[in-house]
């Protein structure tokens, strides 16, 4: 059953993938790379609660566990799925809430003393507007993100991988209403995941 | 490399302290892979993961990759991930089904239960040397289904698997029980794969009853994230054993556990308040489980080591875990998430996401115990921290040896089930023969000498 919510992702971003290049399409498109970029330095400036005040209340954020599968198996197996199993995240913004205040305890000992993590944002194309490029009040966006983390002295992660976001227009600007994060990685080489993505 | 007399004097249980050179020393490393990682049963897996003939599953044993395989009869096997030939990993996918594992170097193949059927070109390159029967997959010497969980060892000398467990079976029952008391009946519903910067025992001890580092969660315990933090309620769990009775075991064959028993009324704690129809759910499970196993219901487990590297979380949450050594200082932790296979959807829903927000590396809870394993292991590695051993001389001498549920039995928290653990590692390191790994009284008496 969530196999159809990935193809239906999938097919969404095929469909739209050919979306045309635009004035209005470059317009957008800059607005939502601001918004990214304004994203990343809320992040890396440990501005969580303001983080949170980019997603939209029923945002579902999601980072499936990526698999070694035969090929031809990919569509259907090498990722986890939303809404069933086991996942690196699989969350809903009650428990995003719930990581940004146990960053904010100053004694959540994983992030105490907070690591120094730049987030970096490319690639990023839109690949559909609802109801149209004009007008748009949703969107399906792309990217990539390299997100760079030291903490206390020598521990160092670098996560590469994409993302695939729905935004939302709101009263208060663009918002995230849902997010996949695909980190290109099998096992994970990282011993904790405290970032955001 | 050490001695049979060094190794007495880096582990001194009677007074107290370990070395720190057992924490991150090649050579000891080495050795713990060749005498202890062959020799004791180790968890691979769960029937759940090969539910069909033809299923695979690729584990680890030690630092090696295995694969966990269930053959065209149905029948269960454990192979050596690596071909006869050249050495090839056969199989390097984590899941599937195969009629055959074709390798891909030289493309020998082997059947389902190990056997080598494909040699090219056999006939003018083989014929008359190559023997097939004993050029199989290199397989376990023993295996054991354990109401759904798949063990298996090295070493054809080893006890079977219930043997090996001893007193500590009915602890690791109540992880593999499902919730109403029925026995076995639980699948697994993800696996955590991630490697962490830590030697493996920190991994282990944490789950053998280390009670005493719950400081260490203050964060989690703060926000609240149980099942019944939307309802307000603090702390990373429901409070079930709020009126139980905590015990601490030590076993003898190097297992430990923290347990509880609830008092005779054994009357239910509210759980689960964030949905009612788990609350409802778990209620019933709990009084099913009463009505079932009387007084045996009175027993719930919290946490548990089976020597030497698989743990298990009991309840809130729930899963067994396997802790792969990398090196004396890297460790890979997989942890394979188990719900009731009956239970009714809203609960799997539930319990996948209270499992997701709770453990592993994006786990709030253990995020910090992970914290403390890297730099726990990272600041012993110099040349001064290693000539100042570790303490271990909590809660000595406090606990009886008399008590029904067997093992040494401490109703305080303690360092006792970490003693018992690193005397059974040493024998292990020794070259003991079963008789002492199992810590039966004449090798215990040994060990004390
Ligand atoms: S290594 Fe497998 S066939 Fe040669
Ligand atoms: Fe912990």
């Amino acid at each position: 059953m969530t196999t159809t919510v990935q193809d239906q992702d999938r097919q969404e971003r095929a469909a739209n993938a050919t979306i045309e290049r635009s004035a209005a399409y470059y317009r957008l498109k800059a607005d939502v790379e601001d918004f990214y970029y304004h994203e990343a330095d809320l992040l890396d400036d440990r501005r969580f609660r303001d983080w949170l005040e980019l997603l939209t209340e029923d945002v579902s954020y999601f980072m499936p566990i990526r698999r070694n599968v035969k090929f031809g198996q990919q569509a259907a197996r090498e990722n986890t799925k939303r809404g069933e199993g086991i996942s690196w995240f699989d969350e809903d913004k009650w428990t995003l809430t719930k990581r940004v205040e146990q960053i904010l305890t100053g004694v959540h000992f994983a992030e105490e003393p907070l690591s120094r993590i730049t987030h970096m944002v490319s690639n990023v194309q839109i690949g559909g507007a609802r109801p149209d490029i004009g007008t748009a009040r949703e969107l399906d966006v792309t990217s990539r993100f390299l997100v760079y983390q030291n903490r206390v002295e020598y521990e160092t992660y670098i996560f590469v991988g994409r993302r695939n976001d729905t935004l939302r227009l709101t009263d208060a600007g663009w918002k995230i209403a849902r997010r996949e994060i695909l980190l290109e990685q099998n096992i994970l080489l990282a011993k904790n995941l405290t970032t955001f993505f | 490399m050490p001695l049979r007399n060094d190794l007495d004097q880096l582990v001194d249980v009677k007074g107290g302290f370990i070395s720190r050179e057992i924490f991150v020393d090649a050579d000891i490393y080495r050795q713990e892979l060749d005498k202890v990682f062959t020799r004791a049963w180790l968890l691979v897996g769960h029937e759940s993961l090969v539910p069909n003939p033809g299923d695979f599953y690729t584990s680890r044993m030690g630092e090696e990759s295995v694969i966990l395989c269930r053959d065209k009869k149905s029948e269960i096997h454990v192979f050596l991930n690596s071909c006869r030939h050249r050495g090839m990993k056969v199989c390097r996918y984590e899941q599937g089904n195969a009629s055959l594992f074709t390798c891909p170097y030289h493309s020998w193949t082997y059947t389902t239960d190990g056997k080598l059927q494909g040699v090219p070109l056999h006939r003018t390159l083989y014929d008359g040397v190559l023997d097939r029967e004993a050029n199989s997959l290199v397989s376990v010497a023993k295996l054991c289904n354990y109401k759904g969980s798949i063990w298996a060892t090295w070493d054809k000398d080893a006890p079977d698997f219930l043997t090996y467990l001893g007193d500590a079976k009915i602890h690791l029952d109540q992880a593999l029980d499902c919730r109403d008391g029925r026995e076995g009946g639980s699948e697994v519903i993800g696996v955590h794969k991630w490697v962490f910067p830590a030697n493996w025992k920190f991994a282990a001890e944490n789950f053998l009853g280390d009670t005493y580092h719950n400081p260490s969660h203050r964060s989690v315990d703060l926000i609240g994230i149980g099942p019944s933090a939307a309802a307000g309620k603090k702390g990373r769990r429901d409070d079930e054993l709020e009126k139980a009775e905590h015990v601490w075991i030590s076993f003898p064959a190097g297992h430990g556990v923290h347990s509880a028993i609830q008092p005779e009324a054994n009357e239910y704690t509210e759980s689960f308040l964030d949905n009612p129809i788990l609350e409802k759910y778990f209620r019933h499970c709990f009084e099913e489980r009463k009505r079932r196993l009387g007084e045996g219901a009175r027993l719930l487990p919290f946490v548990g080591t089976i020597f030497p590297n698989t743990s298990y979380h009991g309840r809130q949450p729930r899963g067994l875990c396997a802790w792969h050594p990398h090196s004396p200082t890297s460790t890979e932790g997989w942890r394979f998430f188990l719900v009731d296979k009956d239970a009714p959807k809203e609960a799997k829903e539930y319990l996948r996401r209270y499992y997701m927000r709770y453990s592993g590396p994006a786990g709030m809870t253990e995020q910090d115990d992970m914290e403390n394993w890297l730099y726990a292991t990272a600041a012993s590695t110099g040349t001064v921290a290693r000539r100042y051993p570790f303490n271990y001389q909590q809660s000595m001498g406090a606990y009886v040896t008399d008590h029904p549920l067997g093992g040494d039995v401490s109703k305080q928290v303690t360092e006792q089930i970490a003693r018992g653990f690193y005397r059974r590692w040493t024998t292990y390191m020794q070259g003991g023969d079963w008789h002492e790994l199992l810590g039966s009284p004449a090798g215990k008496r040994q060990a004390a000498e």
